[in-house]
């Protein structure tokens, strides 16, 4: 440790921070533009300077190293010239366009400005005019505004993984820039908005929508991938105008994703906002005592065992956790499911279907093997990490399949399962490399899970890592990786049809009555059923359906999601349903009511607690083994990765105007102007 | 001094000729493994020779996979330094210093020579597209001033009449000799002053 005055404070700092964070542990805040904890320290825009006792000029506290017995002083006047001095140069070139600038209010120059800033400028010479960039259909760039911090470029290069932004020119003339304008390759890529100190790069979709302080902030949870990363829903009445990330070191950290953050536009179209009836194949509005009066007679007349149910890849658990209830309760059935394929998943035992390692535990890992998934696409936020600690401790990196490319090196093997079941046996030079690593990660993808041998693979694996003392109390190397947020939930509340494959019979048409709730991607040939579609958009799901209950998306209640790792977050609520649309419990309740006068729940903090008590009694059940005997019949088979398109993977993001742009300007499709 | 562009007309590839490979893999073995990404510089450079004195975007591209490197950090390293040429400039390319000593002694009037022989602007191809010219920063020949360069030649102790004669030269195909225009070896004092005490000679 080692001892430093900052202003007349003691503090006591580890050894290798900067003067800048000591300054932080003293309280002190120091102005800065380039300095970014996450980055890497460029020390360029020399906001930070403080005075340091026996050195002749100002130090900039960002990129010196705290040592033993420096004396700092932030508060002189020596200090607040110097920053004076800076900010002069920043603002000799800056335009005074704030009041047409989408950055005003929260922006770094402006407020500090405020503190550094000199009233009048002594430039008398032309302003220097920057031509705007292309950086794709996320990133609106305003480049005479940008005061070269270069966070954009240290971020595209660091955390994202593509080197594709750059500096060019010099002095006065240096502007940043994609390659060429190309548009930015990563899915990562509108976090530079975030991390822009200035106006110089804003948010392309979020153009002149709104002023940050007319917004309302709704700190929740995202739902695009399984990560579940922690996201502030900024919301303008009930429309939602921008999805920013929240820091939560243990999830995102930082950033999120493109889609995380874009595809909130399509909450605002194509939703259902009014029960619909299906008559001679139009839809026709109705009322909800209509509706209900509909699906009560139809289920009446129906044998029981011809009615399933399915829950979607958004649906939140309190919403999974009703409808098991509805089924279990009020029909006495359970020919329910979560899942939309034939994936193997023994829900028995939690560990089976989590990512055990966490997203934190990547950083520790010396050797990670994915098998039948792509990261990149499945959950970006981890594929950072990944990334990250690739760059931190040269982590190796394994692949059954070759998959493009993740932003880090990797070894590609044959995708045959054959190679797996080698590999797992002892007898592949990866056995060995595997049995060597202190803290290997196996990361097993749905594509994976997918696989005719799944379930024999997957005890294979976790047999040779057991056997090779792999587990240990603070190290779990096997991980599935799921893709949707809904799917731990929904395994925890036990959504899985154990005794019966629902979704073989539905596609075998033995169902009468098929109920949907925010399900959309089950392909079935639709003969005599009688779909009742819940959920908030308009897509595949509705467009077979019979009847149509209008629910709420996740911005719209306060609801609970499980990540992969098999972390429980609350989701608030950031709007409202559109219309006569209803959260999606209430429907499942009033149906209920309606069927036998008899509510499931009173109200939301009584389903709440008793999804708690359900959570709880399967925590305790968790500990038998799993004892089913598996055969050992083996064929080779191909892995094959099938991911869904990235910017379509869910109906929101479906919806979403803005993904499709990113999605053509991928394809590298030509405007034609007529697209409307 | 402002941003330079790469220029709008491009060659299709561009590869080393086997000369400038032979030179480009002796730079990158001095480099330890994992640093040759330092022999960019030397890289451009090479390239620039071989093609007549400037850097096309593939040139660019073909450096970024020979080193292995993001193909923005090339391109960064090509527009910070003056010395690369990004649109071509001629064969024989011609450099007039107009830092101060130079324009004291008299550079501007090499610039006239300059705009009559070869084009009005500079970095802009004469007419025969074998020359241009254009103003740069000192060359560190301050003592013989004022003077130009033309590709690898220093020629000094210049005025306009010695300028143009040069030019004429150049534009017919011959090689002018480098060197001082005023009889002096190198940059050895005028008049025979040997030392700075030679206060008669001065």
């Amino acid at each position: 440790m080692l001892k430093l005055k900052v202003n007349d404070i003691d503090v006591e700092v580890e050894e290798g921070l900067t003067v800048l964070q000591a300054c932080e542990k003293a309280g002190v805040e120091i102005p800065r533009f380039c300095y970014h904890e996450k980055l890497s320290i460029a020390g360029n825009c020399r906001m930070c300077l403080v005075e340091m006792e026996k050195s002749p000029k100002p130090i900039a506290s960002c990129a010196m190293p705290a040592a033993e017995g420096m004396n700092i002083k932030t508060n002189t006047e020596f200090v607040e010239k110097a920053r004076k001095g800076v900010m002069e140069f920043l603002l000799a070139n800056h335009p005074l366009d704030c009041p047409v600038c989408d950055q005003g209010g929260e922006c770094d120059l402006q407020d500090q400005s405020m503190y550094y800033g000199v009233d009048k400028s002594r430039f008398k010479e032309n302003k220097r005019l920057v031509p705007e960039k292309n950086m794709g259909p996320l990133i609106k760039t305003q480049m005479t505004r940008c005061i070269h911090c270069t966070r954009c470029v240290r971020f595209a290069t660091e955390v994202a993984g593509v080197p594709e932004l750059g500096a060019i020119g010099r002095g006065e003339d240096m502007q940043i820039t994609t390659y060429l304008e190309q548009s930015m390759q990563s899915e990562l890529s509108a976090n530079v908005v975030d991390l822009c100190p200035v106006g110089a790069l804003t948010s392309k979709p979020y153009v002149f929508e709104a002023r940050p302080w007319e917004l309302k902030k709704t700190e929740t949870i995202d739902v695009m991938d399984a990560v579940g990363s922690n996201i502030r829903v900024d919301t303008y009445d009930w429309e939602v105008k921008r999805v920013l990330p929240i820091i939560n070191e243990d999830i995102n950290e930082e950033w999120i994703s493109d889609k995380t953050r874009y595809a909130c536009d399509g909450l605002l179209h194509q939703r259902l906002d009014t029960p619909f009836i299906k008559y001679n194949k139009k839809f026709e509005k109705a009322s909800w005592a209509e509706v209900y009066k509909i699906i009560k007679s139809k289920i009446e007349n129906t044998t029981k065992e011809k009615i399933c149910g399915f829950v979607g890849d958004l649906t939140n658990m309190e919403t999974s956790y009703i409808f098991k209830e509805f089924f279990d309760r009020t029909l006495d059935l359970t020919n329910y499911e979560s899942r939309s394929d034939n994936r193997f998943i023994n829900i028995s035992k939690r560990e089976d279907y989590l990512f055990n390692s966490s997203l934190n535990g990547i950083e520790e890992s010396d050797l990670i093997f994915l098998i039948g998934s792509n990261p990149r696409y499945e959950a970006t936020i981890l594929n950072a990490r990944i990334r990250k600690s690739y760059l931190n401790n040269n982590t190796k990196v394994y692949s059954l399949n070759e998959n493009g490319d993740l932003t880090y090196p990797y070894e590609s093997l044959d995708g045959q399962t054959q190679t797996l079941k080698n590999i797992f046996e002892g007898m592949h030079e990866l056995s060995k490399s595997i049995l060597n690593s202190k803290k290997p990660m196996i990361i097993l993808g749905e594509s994976f899970l997918r696989l005719n041998n799944a379930e024999f693979l997957y005890f294979k694996i976790k047999d040779f890592l057991s056997k090779n003392n792999k587990f240990s109390d603070d190290w779990n190397p096997l991980n599935i990786l799921s893709c949707d947020a809904s799917s731990v939930g929904n395994f925890d509340l036990g959504l899985i049809n154990k005794e019966k494959n629902i979704l073989n019979d539905l596609k075998s048409n033995k169902f009468e009555i098929v109920y949907l709730v925010g399900q959309d991607n089950i392909d079935f040939n639709k003969t005599d059923e009688f779909v009742i579609y819940q959920g908030s958009h308009g897509d595949k799901g509705a467009e077979i359906a019979d009847i149509i209950l209008p629910g709420a998306a996740y911005t719209e209640q306060d609801a609970h999601y499980t990540n992969l790792e098999g972390k429980i977050q609350k989701a608030y609520k950031a709007s409202y349903p559109p219309g006569e649309a209803k959260e999606d419990w209430q429907i499942i309740n009033e149906l209920a009511e309606f069927m036998n006068n008899r509510k499931l729940f009173n109200d939301k903090e009584e389903l709440e607690s008793s999804m708690f008590n359900y959570l709880n009694l399967q925590k305790e059940k968790q500990n038998k083994e799993y004892i089913k005997k598996f055969s050992d019949e083996f064929k080779n088979e191909k892995l094959t990765i099938d991911i869904k398109p990235y910017y379509f993977s869910n109906i929101i993001a479906r919806c979403s105007k803005t993904m499709i742009e990113c999605n053509n300007s991928k394809l590298n499709l030509k405007s034609t102007g007529t697209e409307g | 001094m402002s941003l330079r562009r790469p220029a709008k007309i491009q060659p299709q590839n561009f590869e080393f000729n086997s000369s400038s490979l032979e030179a480009a893999n002796k730079i990158v073995s001095k480099y330890p493994d994992g640093k040759q990404q330092s022999a960019v510089m030397a890289l451009l450079y090479i390239a620039q020779r071989q093609n007549d004195n400037w850097i096309p975007l593939e040139a660019m591209k073909y450096i970024a996979k020979f080193l292995k490197m993001p193909y923005i950090k090339v391109y960064e390293v090509a527009t910070f330094y003056t010395m690369y040429n990004l649109s071509p400039v001629g064969k024989h390319f011609i450099q007039v210093c107009t830092t101060t000593p130079c324009m004291i002694r008299g550079a501007s009037k090499l610039v006239e020579a300059c705009k009559e022989k070869i084009s009005k602007n500079e970095c802009e191809l004469s007419s025969d597209k074998t020359c241009s010219w254009m103003e740069v920063e000192c060359l560190g020949a301050c003592v013989n001033a004022p003077m130009m360069q033309i590709n690898d030649e220093y020629y000094e102790d210049l005025d306009k009449e010695k300028t143009l004669k040069i030019l004429d030269q150049i534009l017919e195909g011959k090689t002018p000799k480098p060197g001082s225009y005023r009889g002096r070896i190198n940059n050895e004092p005028e008049n025979n002053r040997k030392t700075l005490m030679d206060f008669k000679n001065a």
